[in-house]
């Protein structure tokens, strides 16, 4: 195990890499120029111009730039906010438990809902149940999370004022009270979320099951005379997981995007409508670093995603 | 014996079968020609401000209501439609061109070309997309304005960006089809009579990868018009005087409470023809594939 891991690690780092770079190369094609302020600025004569942006090496090779911001953020020194007046770093430290907790808590409702469904609906292939579980996944995954969110809010809290549409991080009391306060507002950012991905899922853990309930030691597992139950959750189910993983993981992009529009639509203070408030005010330092640890999650993700496959499938870890 | 069809028509026998999928081909026709024709039938300008009609809900003279400055929404939907429906296509194209490119050179050519080809595939699929279309967005937008107009220079950098980030999909099925289909008989035969690759490939090898292709792109178009929709909802689209469905979307956000029909309307055409693309690309997936006897 250990071996598979620094094998997937070194896979991780270069697409790491791959994917810096093309930000980096986006942000030095982009017009706009940090210096157009003080260019345009009279009271600057044009030494002190060039000087300075010789200075910030803005004249350099586009690779040597591409060293000299990775090193840069290695060292943690991530810039500064225009809008914020704060370091980067600790803007984006403040934000990320917020969307990791978010984002956390949908997919495990979206597996929750979503394996359930699929391996019952795919031992009963084409039933009733079959057909509409089918049918619901189509309309889950056709509809935008910015509708729905929008629709959650109108019933629950607009008509029936059950639940608040504005999440608070710092929601004030204590106790089980906090705690309450804490579940209820985020149970509509969560249920957007987590639906949209459990639609996809469903289907994807329908068609994986259907494949391996085919096999021959499924075939061999009825034959023994082991229960229907025993066969279909520790025979078939453990095996169809595998490709299961493969979606989630590829599907982790999309999530992410997901976040930040329910981010956007609850407010809920995370790095997804950080990315877009910065955006707004253009903040160049924070988007670039939003952006990155974007990817960096995602790539951490998919790290993970090989980590269970190792687990599932032990020959995998062996290769 | 069963009298000879061509492929397109045996599809299309397929294709019938599925009933979602024939609902869905009647709703999208049906919206498509409703974006299309709509003008004509509904002759009233989007931009027409009138107070008295202002948040107005549905009734005769405004049929989906009115929003806060008493523009008329129906007419505004069936601007932001055309502009909707056009750019999913359009993206489509894009990213089923770039897509059927990469992965034509990749399954073509063994060794180091289909290696690195397939290493930024899966580079690519591992972008966070929204974030980079923002990004792009951000960083791009006043040059484009500037190049091509303001409707024009948005459409141009939308259409491009959801296209250049969605082609992997693609790429990796062409790569697939390839990699099985030129070693077939056929190819083989083509090959010994002297067929130039490039022949091999435009002549044997694509129309008979056609099919998963065709499947690949109809969901591309759902996905490009969600992408557009999240976009303009999110504020980073199309600006306020070019009313797409995002974009409705997103000026009726502030006025759930007293207008909800505002928000409803849009949300329920994107809805609606996400649903119609996604069932129609179910059905030419079951009428591709040759294992599944309808």
């Amino acid at each position: 195990m250990g071996s598979y891991l620094a094998r997937r690690l070194m896979i991780a780092i270069p697409s790491l890499l791959g994917i810096s770079f093309i930000l980096f190369v986006v942000l030095a094609l982009a017009p706009g120029d940090p210096f157009g302020d003080i260019a345009s600025n009279p009271n600057v004569p044009p030494e002190v111009r060039l000087a300075l942006r010789a200075k910030f090496g803005m004249d350099d090779p586009v690779l040597v730039r591409y060293a000299h911001w990775l090193v840069a953020m290695a060292h943690g020194d991530w810039g500064f906010s225009f809008a914020s007046r704060i370091d980067v770093s600790t803007l984006i430290l403040q934000r990320v438990p917020t969307t990791i907790y978010v984002i956390g808590s949908s997919q495990v409702l979206a597996l929750l809902v979503a394996l359930p469904i699929g391996i019952y609906a795919a031992t009963r292939p084409y039933s009733v149940f079959d057909q509409i579980a089918n049918t619901f996944a189509f309309m889950g995954f056709s509809l935008p999370t910015f509708f729905t969110g929008l629709l959650l809010i109108l019933i629950f809290s607009i008509k029936l004022h059950w639940l608040p549409f504005v999440y608070q991080a710092d929601l004030p009391g204590s106790g089980l009270e906090w705690v309450w306060g804490n579940i209820k507002q985020a149970i509509m950012p969560v249920t957007v979320l987590g639906l949209f991905q459990a639609a996809s899922y469903t289907r994807y853990v329908r068609s994986a099951v259907l494949d391996v309930s085919r096999l021959d030691y499924v075939t061999t597992a009825r034959a023994k005379g082991l229960a229907e139950k025993v066969v279909v959750l520790r025979h078939i189910s453990r095996n169809a997981l595998i490709p299961v993983v493969t979606m989630v993981a590829l599907q982790m992009p999309a999530v992410f995007g997901g976040a930040i529009v329910t981010e956007q639509i609850f407010r809920v203070p995370g790095i997804g409508s950080l990315l877009i408030s910065a955006m707004l005010a253009n903040d160049t330092p924070v988007v670039m670093a939003v952006t990155f640890v974007f990817s960096c999650l995602v790539i951490f993700f998919n790290l993970i995603a090989d980590l269970l496959y190792g687990w599932l499938d032990p020959r995998i870890s062996f290769r | 014996m069963r009298p000879v069809v061509s492929p397109a028509r045996e599809t299309w026998r397929r294709f019938r079968r599925h009933r979602l999928a024939m609902i869905g081909l009647v709703i999208l026709t049906l919206l498509v020609l409703g974006v299309v024709l709509g003008p004509l039938l509904w002759p009233v300008a989007i931009n027409d401000i009138d107070f008295s009609a202002t948040l107005s809900a549905p009734s005769w003279d405004h049929p989906f209501g009115a929003d806060d400055l008493g523009q008329d929404l129906l007419a505004r939907m069936i601007y932001g439609g055309r502009i909707s429906l056009a750019v999913g296509f359009a993206a489509m194209l894009v990213s089923a061109l770039l897509g059927v490119v990469v992965g034509s050179l990749a399954g073509m050519s063994r060794g180091m070309l289909d290696s690195f080809l397939m290493w930024v595939t899966d580079l690519f699929l591992s972008l966070p997309q929204l974030p980079l279309l923002l990004l792009f967005i951000y960083l791009f937008r006043d040059t484009l304005k500037a190049a091509f107009g303001l409707e024009g220079g948005v459409f141009v950098m939308i259409v491009t960006v959801i296209g250049g980030l969605r082609w992997m999909p693609v790429a990796r099925l062409v790569r697939a089809q390839f990699l099985s289909l030129r070693e077939k008989e056929f190819v083989e035969a083509a090959r010994s009579q002297g067929a130039t690759r490039m022949r091999q490939v435009v002549h044997h090898i694509l129309p008979n990868a056609l099919g998963p292709v065709i499947v690949a792109a109809t969901m591309e178009v759902s996905f490009a018009i969600i992408s557009e929709s999240t976009l303009s909802f999110l504020g980073l689209g199309f600006p306020p005087d070019i009313p797409t469905w995002g974009r409705i979307l997103f000026d009726a956000n502030n006025y759930l409470d007293s207008a909800p029909h505002w928000a409803l309307f849009p949300g329920a055409a994107i809805f609606l023809t996400v649903l119609s693309i996604n069932f129609i690309g179910d059905g030419l997936r079951d009428a591709f594939d040759p294992r599944r006897v309808i």
